[in-house]
């Protein structure tokens, strides 16, 4: 069976359909910035000093104070602009793509335009203050 | 906008999806799983203090390290299959196959992690 598709001028182009195709596109970015993450652990000498949980920890959000809980020697390659910055953009795709996940999963159970509305208010509240809060963490910590 | 819903959650629960129906329930509650544990992590560790100090020796268990691997690895492999699945349409022919090969990667990467996490936690 052949599969059907539309072509791209025939798609709608609505608030949904951007957030479907972030959804995959923020994905794509997390994984580049895991490997990177993964990647400089390697180079800054994870493979003579560290086990899986601390690569795996660092991967996910190599900040300052995830690495200080682990015996590493010398923190400072770790606290430099370049792993905040990619640590404040690891935290600003996982947040949305976080948020909008919820979203999707709410509108599943709440099916009322009213309640809709009111989720979609309270994610836009927890959106802001979860990146404000995260980024906060990542340049102070 | 379908807002009404004609099948009842008993029918719901019954619905056997296979499969597919499988991943999905499980990336909806890994999802889940990484959302509240990033959640409350970010504030344990914002607003610090007691609270935050009984969080952080939750997470640091071994047991929930199983579980939150879990989500994690799931959630991520599972969404490669659905973001190539999705970039590339004409793939959708295969997504049975996509499933199997995705089992395939998970379930080794996920058996090694739960060996290590578990050696590690016993050993203190």
């Amino acid at each position: 069976m052949k599969s059907r598709t539309l072509p791209l001028g025939k798609r709608g182009l609505n608030f949904e359909m951007l957030m479907w195709i972030f959804t995959r596109l923020s994905a794509l970015g997390m994984y580049a910035l895991i490997l990177i993450g993964v990647i400089g652990a390697l180079v800054m000498g994870a493979r003579t000093q560290m086990n899986m949980a601390d690569v795996i920890r660092w991967g996910f959000m190599p900040n300052g104070s995830h690495v200080q809980n682990t015996n590493v020697q010398d923190l400072a390659p770790w606290v430099s602009p370049f792993w905040k910055l990619s640590g404040s953009a690891l935290v600003l795709l996982a947040v949305s793509h976080g948020v909008h996940g919820l979203v999707v999963i709410a509108d599943d159970y709440i099916v009322s335009p009213m309640g809709r509305q009111i989720v979609r208010l309270i994610s836009i509240v927890t959106m802001v203050a979860m990146s404000g809060i995260a980024l906060y963490i990542v340049w102070t910590a | 906008m379908g807002l009404k819903r004609n099948v009842s959650l008993a029918t719901g629960l019954r619905y056997q999806g296979k499969g597919p129906m499988l991943t999905f329930v499980l990336h909806r509650i890994g999802g889940l799983g990484i959302a509240i544990f990033v959640g409350t992590h970010l504030l344990s560790s914002f607003f610090g203090g007691q609270i935050g100090q009984s969080l952080n020796a939750i997470y640091e268990s071994w047991i929930f390290q199983i579980f939150v691997f879990f989500c994690a690895l799931f959630h991520a492999i599972n969404g490669i299959r659905i973001t190539i699945l999705d970039l590339w349409p004409n793939l959708i022919e295969y997504q049975r196959e996509a499933i199997w090969v995705e089992w395939a990667v998970f379930i080794p990467l996920y058996t090694i992690a739960v060996i290590v996490i578990v050696r590690t936690g016993l050993a203190g």
